[in-house]
């Protein structure tokens, strides 16, 4: 346990040192957003109703901008060797590493949302879940996304790879994380929704970290 | 008595394989070095010993109990310094040996002022890494076995980069390392100032051609 949270803190810490990608991808969200207002034309019904689909696509897109360096680092400098031979089982080290990516892209994504939602002139009455729709998407997101970053460490232009075999695995949590909010904005019930971005995410768990540290493991070898 | 041994280890790197039949035995307070031309495998060997890589054929003994029934004891009682450093250039000097520490669940502040002046890292206890030097940086690197103690060290060229002094203090890391017990497989090209059994990976390599 000592070990675990050394770990996690380890990463913050050195994200916050080395001024990481994370404000890069918060940036990025925010930017991608505004660019719709620009693309789309100053309508406000039309803007209003792509708003969710519109924050959705764009905070997976910044996921998955930010979690390609994941281990890269890790493995350039030999720490991923280190990592491996940790008193703690490599899936548990995995969850460390995750926890610490999220904490640095997919919260602050989740806060900066319904901020981004006033400008594309969502409802208000969607903000709420729109919040804890992205609260339980986005570690879903992190969870699937290692999973490519390990698979593709050390491949040339992993960045490509790692969009084409990750963005297919996100389309569940896209589907559902979009229909809790439309539902709210509807008046109908969000809650099934919820949770089923809630399975989506208890079940990621154990798959992603068993399979990440055994895509990592052929990556040592 | 501690005994570390592998039998008729074998270990293929893509299509080639690297070395076949090889067996090797260090006990408590011994050292093992492994020579070869390089590509004889002799990393390949200290990562097969570590753990990161498994050998394609043989076994591995600790204490005539096989190594791979359970990984994590042995992952345990051994450490591991590869060709880089991974001393994180962001952390400071200081910073990264209780880094290590804390992941190691060990907390030993007297252990980690021994570490540091053992390599003679004190001056620079409160420099980011970023700012050392290749050879500062494997006393970094050294200086983590101290601060996390364990009875088997793997080191891959661990003199590389280290001036004589360095190496002289390494020399004696390692003598007392053997002196209380410890057990020691390293690999080097130069003179690592340290004596012990060698271990010839060129004995080992398969001959052209033929593949048993």
């Amino acid at each position: 346990m000592i070990a675990f949270l050394a770990l996690v803190r380890r990463d913050l810490q050195l994200a916050l040192r080395q001024g990481s990608d994370a404000a890069l991808v918060l940036i990025f969200y925010l930017l991608a957003v505004l660019l719709f207002p620009f693309g789309v034309g100053p309508e406000p019904n039309l803007l209003a109703r792509i708003s969710t689909g519109v924050l959705w696509v764009t905070a997976l897109l910044a996921a998955l901008l930010a979690i390609e360096r994941l281990f890269v680092s890790e493995h350039e400098d030999g720490s991923l060797d280190q990592l491996a031979l940790l008193p703690l089982p490599l899936p548990l080290v995995v969850l460390a590493k995750v926890l610490a990516h999220w904490l640095l892209t997919g919260l602050p994504l989740t806060l900066l949302a319904p901020f981004l939602a006033i400008a594309l002139g969502m409802d208000q009455v969607g903000y709420p879940v729109l919040v804890l729709a992205l609260a339980l998407g986005t570690p879903t997101l992190s969870l699937i996304g290692a999973l490519g970053a390990a698979l593709t460490l050390g491949a040339r232009r992993g960045g490509a790879l790692l969009a084409l075999l990750v963005l297919p695995l996100y389309i569940p949590a896209l589907i559902f994380g979009v229909a809790a909010v439309d539902a709210s904005l509807t008046g109908l019930a969000s809650l099934p929704h919820l949770a089923i971005l809630a399975a989506l995410l208890l079940a990621a768990v154990p798959l992603c970290l068993w399979a990440t540290a055994a895509a990592l493991r052929q990556a040592l070898e | 008595m501690t005994l570390f041994a592998g039998h008729g280890l074998a270990c293929r790197r893509g299509e080639r394989l690297v070395f076949t039949g090889l067996s090797f035995r260090v006990a408590a307070g011994e050292a093992l070095l492994l020579r070869g031309p390089n590509g004889s495998g002799k990393s390949s060997l200290l990562r097969c010993m570590a753990g990161l890589l498994v050998p394609v054929a043989g076994a591995q003994t600790w204490d005539e109990q096989p190594v791979a029934l359970d990984r994590d004891a042995h992952s345990a009682r051994l450490r591991y310094l590869g060709h880089q450093d991974a001393v994180k250039p962001a952390l400071t000097v200081l910073e990264n040996l209780a880094l290590w520490q804390q992941l190691h669940g060990v907390s030993d502040a007297a252990a980690l002022r021994r570490a540091l002046s053992a390599l003679g890292l004190d001056p620079l206890a409160e420099l980011p890494a970023r700012l050392l030097s290749a050879g500062q940086r494997r006393r970094v690197a050294l200086a983590r076995l101290l601060a996390a103690p364990a009875p088997l060290w793997l080191l891959d060229e661990p003199t590389t980069a280290l001036d004589d002094e360095g190496v002289g203090r390494f020399a004696r890391m390692v003598g007392d390392h053997r002196g209380s017990g410890g057990l020691v497989v390293l690999s080097s090209h130069g003179d690592p100032g340290v004596a012990g059994e060698v271990l010839a990976l060129a004995d080992f390599t398969p001959a052209p051609g033929g593949e048993s």
